[in-house]
């Protein structure tokens, strides 16, 4: 350790490409990984289209600091962070977590706690375009606590 | 100078993404900075830039308001993200 590495792109990705690329070590026992996607409802709306934005440079290096936290709280092998931007319809891959690691335990707790932190930390907006017109996403109050409970923050 | 970005909702309301203010002892810290820009642009700004949930970020690390800025420096203002 440390294997970590953040993608920020407009391009679609492979999870079965990344997950290969994790469990390259043969002492690797357990890959955990999260994707999200577009979904097409949001507080009873149709999305038709949900665009991203982030802030260049500090979107990655906020996201290598949490990264380096997960690294420091388990024993980790390696740690996969993929976030798109632009405009993504319902349905599309928005958001891949992978982590590898000797045993599943760690695994799970690391890849869930990256993206905790990632929704309440990372510079990424979301405005979506609805049939009522377009809206930036507010803040949920429900991602700021499933972060609290991982206790001290990374910066 | 300074250079100060706005993202988001943010930049949306200001009518400006991005924007270079000449660096001083007036605006030597990020309050400094805040205070100069709504004095320069007015009510809207004021609104903007104080409303509670606004996040700040100095070289690309959140910083509060009684952050010291120095020549150089990149500013950010920002509403709570949103990713994932």
């Amino acid at each position: 350790m440390n294997d970590l590495k953040v993608s920020i792109q407009t391009q679609d990705f492979d999870v079965a490409q990344l997950q290969r690329e994790l469990g390259s070590l043969d002492t690797t026992g357990a890959i955990a990984s999260f994707t999200g996607l577009v979904r097409s409802n949001n507080a009873d709306r149709q999305v038709a289209v949900m665009e991203l934005e982030h802030y260049p440079g500090m979107t990655e290096r906020s996201i290598e600091k949490i990264m380096a936290e997960a690294s420091q709280r388990w024993q980790l092998q390696a740690i996969r962070v993929v976030h798109r931007v632009g405009a993504l319809r319902p349905g599309e891959q928005i958001v891949y977590v992978g982590v590898a690691s000797g045993h599943r335990g760690d695994a799970f707790a690391a890849c869930e706690f990256v993206m905790d932190y990632l929704k309440t930390r990372a510079p990424f907006w979301k405005k979506e375009l609805t049939s009522a017109g377009e809206h930036w996403v507010e803040e949920r109050t429900s991602d700021q606590h499933s972060a609290q409970r991982w206790g001290a923050s990374p910066k | 100078m300074l250079e100060i970005l706005f993202f988001a909702r943010l930049r949306e309301q200001l009518g400006v993404g991005r924007l270079q203010v000449p660096y001083s002892d007036a605006v030597a810290t990020l309050a400094g900075l805040q205070d100069h820009l709504i004095a320069e642009h007015g009510e809207l700004w004021a609104q903007a830039l104080q409303a509670e949930n606004v996040l700040r970020a100095v070289n690309q690390d959140m910083a509060a308001l009684d952050s010291a800025l120095a020549a150089g420096d990149e500013v950010a203002f920002f509403p709570p993200v949103t990713g994932g």
